[in-house]
């Protein structure tokens, strides 16, 4: 159990949504339970801050249910859903709240690891409530200055009675304190692998404005031939596409850009073209198809029926023979999301397999979906970081392409006719 | 220099100064020479400068605690140049000799200390870390490390107890001058505040990767004793035909030694062990064996050899002689065709390091590539030696850390199996040779050779 402390608007469901989000895509069942959520179900109507006084009784009696019942759905995510990991997203500003939650959680067995937000400066909680406290629906009603001051007022509410964790009396806890969003933090007690995985990414990541900007290589010779992997170059079209690309990214003014690209040799000549230092990871190679390595769609067909209706079947777990899976590019993808998250602004030139995991990181997507999300060539998708989410711009940048995107055909039965295979393959010379 | 784009990712733009601050035996010189180890072995360039040893050299014979006394003017005197004289030398490193970080291992227990190595540091464009280690109140870590102090130079002619009075006096010395870091004042320096080595860590400004990487490789180490036992699979059907890679099950010798492997494992009486494999055939053949619950790792699999996959060395030889010999010329960073390179193996092998660090007590069933560079990690092996570490089919080797190392048991298990290990060669083809060789080349296909680089140089 992940449990946010820290007064409102110190970035706690922030916090939550991206590390839930990061989780889900390294594997593991993560969900957050917003409070806040839960109130706003049994209070259909907010009227003002005076809910959260607290000399409130009727208020407190509310707000105690909904907690015990977010506390009840998260036991029953952790036994009937298979979750591994439940992130509660409230205040626990007081010690009282937080012991409840510790007793809780002893009596069910389940390891607490606190998050903490501690911020004081005036201008970045001013900025949080700008920019998500008033689009919340508590606000519908309200103009902006009213409902600046009104939450205002309803944050006093809590600091009379917040309690932060504390370096010496909860020595024996595992928490991390973050100082004014990552200057500073405090780490006691990681007690396994995955909160030493947790406290390395909220290390890492920042909320510097700034834009991710994912393409892919331009159009290579084995695309025009319907072939897939192998590592050639540029076709005609391809090589156009990178001189557009260079004119887009100047036409962007975009600051202190970096340019990452894979080892394979159409990433890089697409790089080239933009004649600016670009740096090279392995990691961004696309997926290994191992024995299918340079066929078309068809020659899998024809050499490898069941391998071909296995993949459709489940496209995300896959392994190709002597070559990987969508799961394993997601593994080997890991570092290059961290280090985007450290990083500003971003342009990585990549391949399909490869755009298709990135970008169901940045959008939230499921396994099942990642592996048919539409990255088509010669687009250029801008990511910019916005609220809670992400804001995706996608630029085409009209020059023709073969079209390389196999929809999962309605047929993945392994005893299929060749031609329901092939129904979704795209066009090839 | 080439190093960023190898990686791929740049580690540093300007090289890294991190500077220890803590009182004597609070593990600066332990923690020190670990991050060394560990940065060197993915591949940056670091190295540690001990101002003990600066002074050890200069004062030939340690006499008492006396020399630290801060009354002491020929002390002092003594070792403030000793002090700049490191600086100086991390300077040659960091400037002249490609090195890219440099770890400066003192107390510098004094704020006047620190200010000067800001200005060093600042005058010569090294970005500054500083580790802060400090205890609390366990006690048990404060003697693991004054031990550490009763096996120095310092105390060779004393008894344990003479040493132990002695070097507390020491510590006195430097404690009434002891300014610690202000996180009022020194907000807005980089550092990392270590309290009870692995408990709790406050950090402070993190600057970049290179500074990200080294908080969550200290974040992850601790001291609890333990053992990590090292073994390769047993012995496969291919490893039989002398064939290298491929996915074949164990041969009739392999599976006896999986069950000598089991008993040994039994003998030891290991408290909590982990088993982990890799995803091959011939390694989780192998746990079955032990007959415990056992994770597979995919980072684990031994190096992919490409075109090369399930060949002999003859066969290579005969097929590939060009890049047979480019794999002898450089053994390190050579890539098969479409596979890859010893250098590719420990930027994957790298997550099950920082695990390893985490855990305790752990049995790695691997491979034969995967295993040398595991080895070179905890003993500490250049690039240059890594792929020719002797790791021969069923024998166990037994890394127990000891004071600043790791000590190696060897366990040879007595099932025969062969030999698989292949040395440097003593001739080696000339850079001339390989050129006239590849423009002789006709028939080569222009794919292999596209796709990994190679520099004649």
């Amino acid at each position: 159990m992940i449990v946010m402390v820290g007064l409102p608007a110190r970035g706690k469901t922030y916090i939550s949504k991206k590390l839930t989000r990061y989780l889900n895509w390294i594997g593991v069942p993560t969900q957050v339970f917003n409070l806040g959520q839960y109130r706003r179900e049994v209070v259909q109507t907010y009227k003002n801050y005076e809910f959260f006084r607290p000399d409130n009784e009727e208020a407190m009696k509310i707000r105690r249910s909904c907690a015990s019942n977010a506390l009840k759905d998260i036991a029953n995510y952790f036994t009937k859903e298979q979750g591994q990991v439940a992130v509660f997203d409230a205040t626990n500003t007081t010690r009282e709240r937080r012991g409840a939650i510790i007793s809780f959680a002893k009596e069910k067995g389940y390891k607490v690891f606190f998050i903490e937000s501690v911020c004081d400066d005036p201008e970045i909680i001013e900025a949080n409530i700008m920019q998500v406290k008033l689009s919340s629906p508590d606000y519908e009603n309200y103009d902006k200055e009213e409902a600046l001051v009104d939450f205002l007022k309803r944050i006093d509410c809590y600091k009379m009675s917040y309690v932060p964790l504390d370096e010496e009396k909860d020595r024996h806890l595992s928490f991390i304190k973050i100082f004014n969003v990552g200057s500073r933090y405090l780490v006691n007690r990681v007690q396994d692998h995955i909160q030493s995985r947790i406290v390395y990414y909220l290390m890492n990541i920042h909320v510097t404005p700034r834009s991710i900007y994912l393409s892919r290589h331009g159009e290579s010779e084995l695309n025009l031939l319907g072939r897939i992997g192998g590592d050639t170059g540029l076709s005609s079209q391809g090589q156009k596409y990178a001189k557009a690309l260079a004119e887009f990214i100047r036409g962007q003014s975009i600051k202190d850009l970096k340019v990452w690209t894979s080892h394979m040799k159409r990433t890089i000549q697409t790089a080239e073209a933009l004649g600016v230092p670009y740096e090279q990871w392995k990691a961004l190679n696309e997926i290994d198809a191992g024995v299918c390595e340079e066929m078309t769609y068809e020659e899998i067909q024809a050499t490898h029926p069941e391998e071909f209706a296995l993949r459709d079947q489940d496209k995300y777990r896959y392994r190709y023979p002597k070559g990987e899976s969508y799961e394993d590019l997601v593994h080997r993808l890991e570092p290059v999301i961290m280090e985007l998250e450290r990083q500003e602004n971003v342009l990585v030139i990549c391949h399909q397999a490869v755009m298709r995991c990135l970008l169901a990181y940045f959008l939230d997507k499921s396994a099942d979906d990642l592996p048919y999300l539409k990255c088509p060539l010669h687009t250029v998708l801008k990511l910019t970081p916005l609220a809670y989410g992400c804001k995706v711009e996608s630029f085409y940048l009209n020059i023709q392409a073969v079209n390389t995107h196999r929809d999962r055909p309605t047929n993945v039965n392994v005893a299929r006719k060749p031609e329901e295979a092939l129904q979704t393959v795209p066009e090839h010379l | 220099m080439k190093r960023g784009l190898k990686s791929g990712i740049c580690m540093t733009n300007c090289p890294t100064l991190i500077v220890t601050v803590g009182l004597p035996a609070r593990g600066k010189t332990y923690i020190s020479k670990k991050l060394t180890r560990y940065l060197n072995w993915i591949d940056v360039p670091t190295k540690e400068f001990n101002v003990g040893q600066y002074r050890r050299e200069c004062v030939k014979i340690y006499k008492s605690f006396e020399f630290f006394r801060p009354d002491n003017e020929e002390g002092l005197k003594i070792r403030k140049q000793c002090a700049l004289a490191a600086l100086n030398d991390v300077r040659q490193f960091l400037t002249d000799e490609g090195g890219q970080v440099a770890v400066f291992d003192a107390t510098n227990t004094t704020r006047e200390r620190r200010e000067t190595i800001l200005r060093f540091a600042e005058q010569n464009g090294f970005k500054v870390f500083s580790l802060w280690n400090l205890f609390s109140e366990l006690q048990n870590i404060f003697n693991t490390f004054i031990l550490l102090k009763l096996g120095s130079p310092d105390y060779t002619h004393c008894n344990t107890e003479e040493a132990v009075a002695d070097f507390m006096k020491r510590i006195k010395c430097y404690e009434n001058s002891y300014q610690p870091l202000d996180e009022e004042l020194d907000r807005d320096l980089s550092f990392i505040k270590i309290i009870d080595v692995g408990r709790r860590y406050l950090v402070n400004r993190v600057q970049d990767h290179i500074q990200s990487r080294i908080v969550y490789y200290l974040m992850n180490i601790h001291i609890t004793p333990r053992s990590i036992y090292l073994c390769r699979h047993g012995e496969s059907d291919l490893n039989i035909k002398g064939r290298i890679g491929g996915d074949s099950g164990l041969s009739a010798r392999g599976k006896e030694f999986a069950k000598s492997l089991g008993q040994f494992i039994q003998s030891q009486n290991i408290h909590d062990l982990k088993v982990w494999t890799s995803q091959m055939k011939r390694t989780i053949q192998t746990a079955e064996a032990v007959g415990v619950p056992y994770e597979q790792w995919k980072a684990l699999n031994e190096i992919d050899a490409g075109v090369c996959e399930e060949l002999t060395y003859e066969e290579i030889q005969q097929r590939y002689p060009l890049e047979f010999a480019l794999r002898d010329q450089d053994k390190y960073r050579y890539r098969y065709p479409k596979g890859e390179s010893y250098e590719d193996l420990v930027q994957r092998l790298e997550p099950v390091i920082m695990e390893l660090e985490r855990q305790e007590n752990v049995l790695v069933i691997c491979h034969q590539a995967v295993m040398r560079c595991l080895l070179a990690y905890f003993l500490d092996k250049t690039a240059e030696e890594l792929p020719y570490l002797k790791c021969p089919l069923h024998t166990v080797l037994k890394l127990t850390p000891m004071a600043y190392g790791c000590k190696v048991e060897s366990v040879c298990l007595n099932v025969d199996a062969v030999n698989t290990h292949r040395d440097r060669p003593s001739v080696r083809l000339t850079n001339t040779h390989i050129i006239r060789m590849y423009c002789s080349m006709s028939v080569y296909s222009s794919r292999f050779l596209g796709v990994h680089k190679f520099s004649l140089y």
